[in-house]
């Protein structure tokens, strides 16, 4: 099913589709950033997925482009899953926001900038959500130190 | 004893007399503040229901700072929460103890990470360390039974409560 | 004549926020004109600690996700990795089985707590006093099958770490036989009770078109009139052997998620005790040694189990370069795991999706238009834990 829709997308999209991956019967779609809005207004009014499982955001150090934001897509109706990507360059760590195609993508970027440093244009809300308002840094990003910037790590355990 | 006896109360057996009564009733009724942080405030709920049974030890929770003698720590504290429970702590009455109940409370637990303080002990003044992640019920009736110990120790409380001199803890 | 709103602060120290919520009410009057929740104050960075874990190694640490339904974090997070690994069909048939009993009887033991506390808000002690009191016979079996009352950590990855003991088959049954009793007991003091349903019918509606767009899953999801639950539409381990109904109710409100959950509870027994019968002995760990830990007996009596557990435990395995997205039905909703591995002993990326971070963001527009006393039953009937909203 999943296959199908790729296909469809693609039909519909061209070239904005990157790439597509399947891997332990899970399929992947990469899509073009600018054009993220569109395409998952599409996939939510005319390939039915209407719930968004998930949003995060993974941190590729050492590659380029070094971000990616990552969607699980769900249709409840016939009950498939549909992972889109966007890859997002360091320079320039915006996307913009799906919380007008589902309300719930809110808090989830809201998450995204708070831990991962991405922020989302035209946000309603876009404030840091889990840690207080004046951290500094992004903690899930690879280069920031597991037991925060100011601390000597304890030479007691492995981590 | 080796304690400086208040003039005004006489000699000393008046005072250890005034201050076991004080110690009693103040051992005998603990009521701890209802603070929850995370998987240890379960236990401590476990702890007040009908199996384990707190009120019976003359343990009520409540839910004003106001109102409590102990704050137990029942949980992992991080950077966000701490001011919130530095309040909670400033705003009980004398005298006032804590209990760190749980790895977390105590040094962190496993959860050796950016937003975590290593044990409540970097901020506040902790009487009693129950350990295990989390402590069973049991293990946090031992630790409230140890604090009424400690309690039961203390010399010159009564003297404090009217205002001469300070408590003294024999060790 | 001129009026204006009021702000005020609730939690985190609360008693009825359940854990450290805080929330930003406004009101007019009694009515609340905008909730605005504010989390983060248990945020403990488990999404980081475990990418500097082994995969073994980060079992423990779901477990103090949602701490009121450990072995569900566990069994989400296993699934994940077995997906990852590609051996979800190694699994034996019996480690699979006592996974869903082990899974039911959580999912009963978090919708007790969930009641109990509920209850609790809305001012019915006895009801919270009676299902601490079933919760801890659920404690004694976790104890005897795992060793800890709470923070469980029963699953491994390609099956379990120990069997089920001697005798506790007859134990699970005459519990899960004695919970119907239980529940007409809990139903008799709060579905016919008056105030109950004053405070709890027609409060926190929510619609099902709504609540899919907030993301809203599991039993708040059901309560709307979605009938979605993944343990049928995607069936893991063996739910697709049993036979079990999905109760959903269409009124959308508090009193139907209190109606949905406690028909769900029967349901679980139902699972429980088929899931019994089904018990057949076996193994309980898949047959891959370059990712299980061996059985206990063979690292203290051979050398050949000594050395592998040593390897694993001090290496760890490595899955091939890959992702996956695991969603399992925990009892609040769906648990998803999203696994990054780069071929390391390490995951690269672990997100959660928690249901109930998911769940809390529905409150703001739940509590929209209703009395602030209303705002304690909307909090309880979308059974939160912190531990995971923050995690």
């Amino acid at each position: 099913m999943s296959k199908q829709v790729v296909e469809k997308l693609k039909e519909k999209f061209g070239a904005l589709v990157l790439a597509e991956a399947e891997y332990r019967d899970e399929t992947t779609v990469t899509v073009e950033r600018g054009e993220v809005v569109e395409i998952c207004t599409y996939l939510r009014d005319d390939c039915g997925f209407n719930f968004l499982s998930d949003l995060c955001g993974v941190d590729y150090l050492g590659r380029a482009p070094r971000f990616e934001v990552v969607y699980n897509l769900y249709n409840i109706t016939i009950k498939s899953r549909l992972r889109v990507k966007v890859l997002v360059e360091e320079q320039d760590p915006r996307v913009d926001t799906v919380s007008g195609v589902w309300s719930t993508a809110n808090w989830h970027e809201r998450e995204c900038w708070d831990l991962m440093g991405i922020s989302f244009n035209n946000h309603p809300d876009l404030r840091r959500i889990l840690l207080p308002e004046d951290w500094q840094g992004h903690p899930l990003r690879k280069d920031y130190p597991l037991q925060g910037p100011d601390r000597e790590p304890y030479q007691g355990r492995l981590s | 004893m080796g304690i400086e006896q208040p003039k005004t109360l006489g000699n000393g057996f008046v005072t250890t007399s005034l201050d076991k009564l004080v110690n009693w009733s103040r051992a005998k009724s603990l009521w701890p503040m209802t603070f929850g942080l995370a998987c240890c405030a379960i236990e401590m709920m476990a702890a007040g229901a009908a199996r384990f049974d707190l009120d019976r030890m003359g343990v009520l929770f409540r839910a004003s700072p106001r109102q409590a003698d102990v704050i137990i720590i029942a949980g992992t504290v991080t950077k966000k929460m701490m001011p919130v429970i530095r309040t909670v702590y400033e705003q009980m009455p004398e005298p006032r103890y804590v209990i760190a109940m749980g790895a977390c409370a105590s040094s962190g637990g496993i959860f050796d990470t950016y937003s975590v303080i290593q044990g409540i002990d970097e901020e506040l003044p902790v009487d009693v360390y129950v350990p295990g992640c989390p402590p069973r019920p049991e293990g946090l009736l031992y630790g409230l039974m140890k604090l009424q110990e400690k309690i039961m120790k203390e010399r010159n409380s009564f003297g404090a409560a009217i205002g001469v001199g300070e408590v003294v803890n024999e060790a | 004549m001129a009026t204006e709103t009021m702000t005020i602060n609730m939690g985190p120290q609360h008693p009825s926020t359940h854990g450290v919520l805080q929330l930003i009410l406004e009101l007019d009057g009694e009515i609340v004109v905008k909730a605005t929740p504010h989390i983060g104050f248990l945020h403990r960075g488990t999404e980081k600690l475990s990418e500097y874990r082994t995969y073994h190694q980060v079992i423990p640490l779901t477990d103090r996700l949602d701490y009121l339904a450990p072995m569900s974090n566990n069994l989400g997070y296993v699934l994940a990795v077995e997906k990852l690994l590609g051996i979800t069909d190694k699994i034996p048939e019996r480690a699979n089985t006592i996974r869903v009993i082990m899974a039911e009887l959580t999912r009963i033991k978090s919708h007790l707590v969930w009641l109990a506390t509920h209850a609790l808000d809305i001012g019915a002690m006895t009801v919270f006093l009676y299902c601490f009191r079933e919760r801890e016979e659920i404690i004694d079996i976790y104890e005897k099958v795992s060793g800890a009352r709470m923070t469980t950590n029963y699953f491994r990855v390609g099956g379990l770490s120990e069997d089920l003991p001697e005798g506790l088959v007859d134990e699970i049954r005459k519990f899960t036989e004695s919970m119907e009793g239980h529940l007409e007991t809990y139903e008799g003091l709060l579905t016919g009770n008056k105030i109950w349903q004053k405070r709890t019918i027609d409060v926190g509606y929510i619609s099902g078109e709504d609540a899919i767009d907030i993301g809203l899953s599991g039993p708040a999801l059901r309560a709307s009139g979605v009938d979605w639950d993944l343990r049928r539409d995607d069936p893991y381990c063996n739910y697709s052997e049993f036979d079990f109904e999905v109760p959903t109710r269409t009124e959308g409100d508090t009193f139907a998620r209190y109606k949905v959950r406690l028909d769900e509870m029967r349901q679980s027994a139902r699972i429980i005790l088929q899931g019994l019968d089904k018990l057949k002995p076996g193994p309980i760990l898949a047959d891959c040694p370059q990712v299980c830990l061996p059985a206990k007996k063979d690292v203290v009596n051979t050398i050949e189990g000594l050395i592998h557990h040593f390897k694993i435990v001090t290496e760890g395995f490595k899955p091939e370069e890959g992702e996956i997205y695991v969603g399992t039905e925990a009892p609040k909703g769906e648990l998803g795991y999203y696994l990054v591995s780069d071929g390391s002993t390490h995951p690269y990326r672990m997100k959660i999706r928690p249901p109930s971070f998911v769940n809390l963001q529905a409150l703001p527009q739940m509590v929209e238009g209703v009395l602030l006393a209303d705002v304690i039953a909307t909090i309880g009937t979308l059974d939160i834990v912190l531990g995971e909203i923050d995690r």
